[in-house]
């Protein structure tokens, strides 16, 4: 395709959409800064917002959970889903189909049915055996809705991968695991890496699954939120999406230089 | 590596949480309190008290994809027109909202369009009053917020894989761009369309919370309901995630008949 310059019009468009984009963001930032109790009305500077934040042990431990959760589920979801990608590959073209479609109902079916149903699912077996709903039973949920996105992400890689190269490896002396270990997971590494990265981003960004499986006493950042949102708002809330909002904005600006340094590094190879 | 072993863990792992879970939706939506069979709660589901919710959710979510549609293909053509380098940026700039909690990005509208918000202010000292919150149109600017990006990105990698050849030879016979886009751009960018239009619609009719937060008291979607009825009534609750969930597959089937199934994955 033609790769001119844009016009001013379509200049002033992307500007729009920009603005559009950004300008409830700026807002929600600015007023972190309010030192009066209102999101709304200016009262002067402050950083109080963000000492309460850093004060509320219930936000801290919320938070913590919130990673936790994400780090188990995307790690669990990753081994769960490469192992089930690969397994899956080797069945025959129509029962693998199937499977697939299966493993896809998570991603197209609503979050709110899939949280409804899962609730079902942990109170009746919560009465079977005697436990109520809580952190596990929002790992398991995360873990649910992540596997997917593994499989989805690990199985083009592993169709594009040459089956002789593992059985090259074991000609060459490696045992089984050693094969799998250096070749297999090597050659999948970037799908694999991928899932993961989906997985977790999903598992933080969650809140109608956690709130319908999160039992009485769990809370993690959404549910907080959710709570707060619900009730009295306060400028804490300003000041935690300002944060979470660097934190995000400076993660996603490494990595994406990071990609490009090593795009340049290949490409002058 | 040959053996289908691996997959048995994810296979039971589907079993218990994926087929269990509607089966037991399926259940509890024929049942009374009591647990014996009753087609009772399914009636209650159809009945006009959820219709007009129902109506009114796909409406939103109708209105919302539609928005998305029109503001994001532009987006996702210009893209296109762009260096490698500035559609990396452009890209980003785009995806970084998204990466908000979802629940952060309806209340950055909430304030924006509170009364006396920024959005009121601004417009005052123009001279313009006005009620910007508790209304249709706030649920859809707040849906739009959400799922924009959402519409960019597909419609975006379908169109950055058209042959520049093709494009080529209908400038050589005589095209001009308007004509270019018209008959090679549009019609190869419909799957990435297809797929967009999926992105948004399920999610926005489903959704809940946005209504609830930005939306007037008439407003209420289907997932909110979904959410209150639960805590009171299991049966009429799964009845509507029945319905729901139905929905929802009769139009991914109709948008599959238009495009192809690759595109969306």
């Amino acid at each position: 395709m033609r790769k001119n310059k844009l016009g001013v019009v379509s200049k002033i468009y992307l500007a729009l959409i920009f603005l559009f984009l950004y300008i409830p963001i700026g807002v929600m930032i600015f007023m972190s800064f309010n030192s009066g109790r209102n999101v709304t009305v200016w009262k002067g500077f402050s950083l109080k917002w963000y000492d309460a934040l850093f004060k509320s042990k219930e936000l801290m431990s919320a938070l913590g959970n919130t990673l936790l959760i994400a780090v188990l589920a995307s790690l669990l979801a990753t081994v769960l889903g490469t192992a089930a990608a690969i397994g899956i590959q080797n069945f025959k073209n129509k029962p693998r189909a199937v499977i697939q479609n299966i493993s896809n109902l998570p991603i197209i079916s609503p979050d709110i049915v899939m949280g409804v149903s899962l609730m079902l699912l942990f109170s009746f077996l919560g009465v079977l055996f005697h436990f109520q709903m809580g952190f596990v039973t929002v790992l398991l949920s995360h873990i649910c809705f992540c596997v997917p996105f593994v499989v989805l992400n690990v199985t083009p890689r592993l169709r594009r991968m040459d089956r002789n190269i593992y059985d090259a490896a074991l000609d060459l002396g490696c045992n089984q695991w050693q094969a799998f270990y250096k070749v297999v997971l090597h050659e999948l590494s970037p799908g694999i890496f991928s899932g993961m990265l989906i997985s977790f981003t999903y598992s933080m960004d969650d809140v109608v699954i956690t709130h319908f499986t999160r039992g009485v006493k769990f809370h993690n950042l959404s549910t907080r939120i959710f709570e707060m949102l619900r009730k009295e708002v306060r400028p804490t809330v300003n000041a935690l999406s300002a944060l979470l909002f660097v934190t995000i904005l400076l993660i996603l600006v490494l990595i994406n230089v990071y990609e490009r340094r090593a795009e340049k590094r290949a490409a002058k190879r | 590596m040959k053996s289908k072993k691996l997959s048995i863990p994810y296979i039971l792992w589907m079993l218990v949480f994926t087929m269990i879970p509607i089966v037991m939706i399926g259940l509890t939506a024929f049942r009374d309190k009591s647990g014996a069979f009753s087609p009772e709660p399914m009636m209650k589901a159809f009945g006009t008290e959820y219709r007009g919710v129902l109506l009114h959710s796909l409406w939103i979510a109708l209105l919302s994809t539609a928005i998305c549609l029109l503001l994001a293909y532009p987006v996702a053509y210009l893209l296109t027109r762009m260096k490698p380098s500035t559609q990396n940026t452009v890209q980003l700039i785009i995806m970084i909202p998204m990466w908000m909690n979802f629940l952060l990005r309806i209340y950055a509208w909430k304030i924006l369009l509170q009364k006396d918000g920024a959005l009121d202010m601004a417009l005052s000292l123009l001279g313009i009053h006005g009620t910007y919150i508790g209304n249709t149109a706030a649920v859809v600017v707040g849906m739009v917020y959400e799922y924009l990006p959402f519409m960019v990105l597909p419609i975006f990698t379908v169109m950055s894989k058209i042959d520049g050849n093709l494009i080529e030879a209908a400038q050589d016979l005589g095209s001009n761009d308007f004509a270019v886009f018209r008959k090679v751009i549009f019609p190869l960018s419909i799957p990435g369309v297809i797929s967009g239009i999926t992105m948004v619609f399920v999610p926005s009719a489903s959704t809940f919370l946005v209504a609830e937060h930005l939306g007037g008291i008439d407003d209420k979607m289907i997932g909110d309901v979904i959410d209150q009825i639960f805590l009171t009534d299991q049966n009429v609750g799964s009845a509507l995630s029945m319905i729901l969930m139905i929905l929802i597959l009769v139009f991914l089937i109709i948008m599959n008949l238009f495009g192809d199934e690759e595109a969306i994955a």
